[in-house]
């Protein structure tokens, strides 16, 4: 005889450690089966997009440090570059290469916080993510150097960049850069054959391919689903078309696919920041912009590939010294569309693992 | 590099029945009619040489005449991309048909837009405010907006 059950309902959050931030999950529960389950967004809208249209064009750019803040300089390159296309902004070519090479140390130092974190919330508590957290400060070291600043760095401009880079960082970034494959390797040999890690995360939280690609799934949550997509890549921006690198793809699409992708990406920053420092020409890194910037009257969208996933900017220009529409396409908000397709029919400590597994930042979820 | 499409290179090789939805042409986008923007967007993403599998995102724009709605779509196979458009009159109960029947990567987006900007998705599965709460007053990304001070 069948035992008769009774639904009901988890709250998860909105603050909860391993929700990574203040969001909240209502999930209806079988038994242990999450049988429902309801994102609950919002406790850390800022109302960005319309704080932005109050204010000109450059006192927007430490605003969006402010939404992905584990990732900020790539919020600002992609940011940048809307109001540059709007604008018609040339940018010189050593800004092009540092902009490159910050947005790769910025991905490292976010894949670190994505695989570490991920450990975390399978119960491997706190020795791995504190063990990220140590190679991450070198980065942090990096960008303290050039803007002074380790979180929200506030470093693009339009046209170029704020300051040129100090006499110490490349032999600092040489250094580091020789140090870190050999770290990421010993890193992914501690967990990629862990029994418990691919117990945990082979074939759970599953987006099929097809899926990935209607609910606009982007970044290392798309590639692991199996789809070749990178923006670097099929739309390059800045100097990305000089470089030699791969695009890693899973093809369960399971969040031990994205954890591999995440470690494979790191190498690939790897690549193209050996490449660009090989290539890094001379000359001035900040084109001149009037003091009372008017962009002429119309639109403009720029993305990039971020940590995270494609970050795009539509910004709407009336001629006036601030932005007529601000708008931010964020990956992580639409990364977690299809959450609910992921994790109902799962259990609720694979539900915290699915979550993890895509890497979010609250802060550019609820602008 | 992603190739975008003209207004008129897309508008081209619509169906022919679509051919009354379009309501402008402009070099960087397809502007269409409220009423034929399912059925645009259907055909758009269904047509094997056109092939906009993957919705890149939605926002919408207050103009204070009109609000305007922009689709950006991206199709992984040909690598092309199309902006289409439409616009909406009514200040007081906007309507638009919902996509997200077409891309389900517009489930949250359209409730993005609905809870900041007040526009209705027919069609919509689930339509309610994202970020703020229910029973807040008014739509703050419109630019009559005011918070009552």
């Amino acid at each position: 005889m069948a035992l008769k059950t009774e639904l009901f309902v988890i709250n998860l959050g909105p603050l909860h450690p391993s929700t990574h931030g203040v969001f909240r999950m209502l999930a209806t529960m079988d038994g242990e089966v999450i049988v429902e389950l309801e994102p609950v967004f919002g406790y850390l809208h800022r109302g960005i997009e319309k704080l932005a249209e109050n204010r000109t064009y450059k006192q927007n750019i430490p605003f969006t440090d402010r939404m992905d803040y584990i990732a900020s300089m790539s919020n600002e390159l992609s940011y940048v570059m809307a109001v540059e296309k709007l604008a018609g902004i040339q940018v010189p070519e050593r800004a092009e290469y540092l902009r490159v090479i910050m947005a790769e140390l910025q991905r490292i130092a976010s894949h670190l916080i994505a695989v570490g974190s991920l450990a975390n919330d399978l119960g491997a508590f706190q020795t791995p993510f504190l063990y990220m957290f140590r190679e991450r400060e070198r980065i942090l070291d990096l960008f303290d150097m050039v803007c002074g600043q380790r979180l929200l760095y506030n470093y693009m401009r339009f046209g170029g960049v704020s300051h040129d880079i100090p006499d110490e960082f490349l032999p600092a970034l040489k250094k580091l850069l020789k140090h870190f494959p050999g770290f990421i390797a010993e890193y992914d040999q501690l967990l990629a054959d862990n029994e418990i890690l691919l117990a945990r995360t082979k074939g759970i939280g599953v987006l099929p391919k097809k899926l990935a690609i209607s609910s606009s799934a982007s970044g290392p949550v798309l590639r692991a689903s199996g789809v070749k997509w990178d923006i670097r890549k099929a739309d390059p921006y800045s100097v990305y078309d000089r470089f030699d690198f791969d695009i890693p793809t899973g093809s369960a699409g399971d969040c031990y696919d994205r954890y591999r992708v995440r470690i494979a990406e790191m190498y690939q920053s790897i690549r193209i920041l050996n490449q660009a420092i090989e290539q890094l020409p001379s000359g001035n890194v900040l084109n001149k912009v009037p003091l009372r910037f008017r962009p002429p009257v119309g639109e403009a969208f720029a993305h990039i590939e971020a940590p995270k996933g494609e970050l795009g900017f539509y910004i709407v220009s009336d001629g006036s010294e601030k932005p007529y529409r601000f708008h931010v396409r964020s990956s992580i908000l639409i990364n977690l569309t299809a959450l609910r397709d992921m994790i109902i029919g799962w259990k609720l400590a694979d539900a915290i693992v699915t979550f993890g597994s895509i890497d979010i930042c609250l802060g550019e979820v609820d602008r | 590099m992603t190739l975008a499409l003209a207004g008129s290179e897309a508008a081209a090789r619509l169906d022919k029945s679509l051919a009354a939805g379009i309501a402008g042409l402009n070099p960087d986008s397809l502007l269409v009619k409220s009423e034929f923007l399912f059925d645009i967007a259907a055909f758009l993403k269904d047509e094997p040489g056109l092939n906009f599998n993957y919705l890149v995102h939605i926002t919408a724009i207050d103009y204070c005449d009109y609000f305007e709605l922009v689709y950006h779509l991206v199709s992984l196979k040909h690598n092309h991309s199309l902006v289409i458009k439409t616009r909406c009159t009514d200040r007081k109960t906007p309507t638009i048909p919902s996509v997200v029947s077409l891309w389900r990567g517009a489930e949250l987006q359209e409730r993005e837009i609905f809870d900041l900007m007040g526009i209705n998705f027919e069609g919509h599965p689930n339509m309610k405010r994202i970020f703020l709460w229910e029973g807040f007053q008014g739509h703050p990304l419109r630019k009559d907006f005011t918070d009552g001070s």
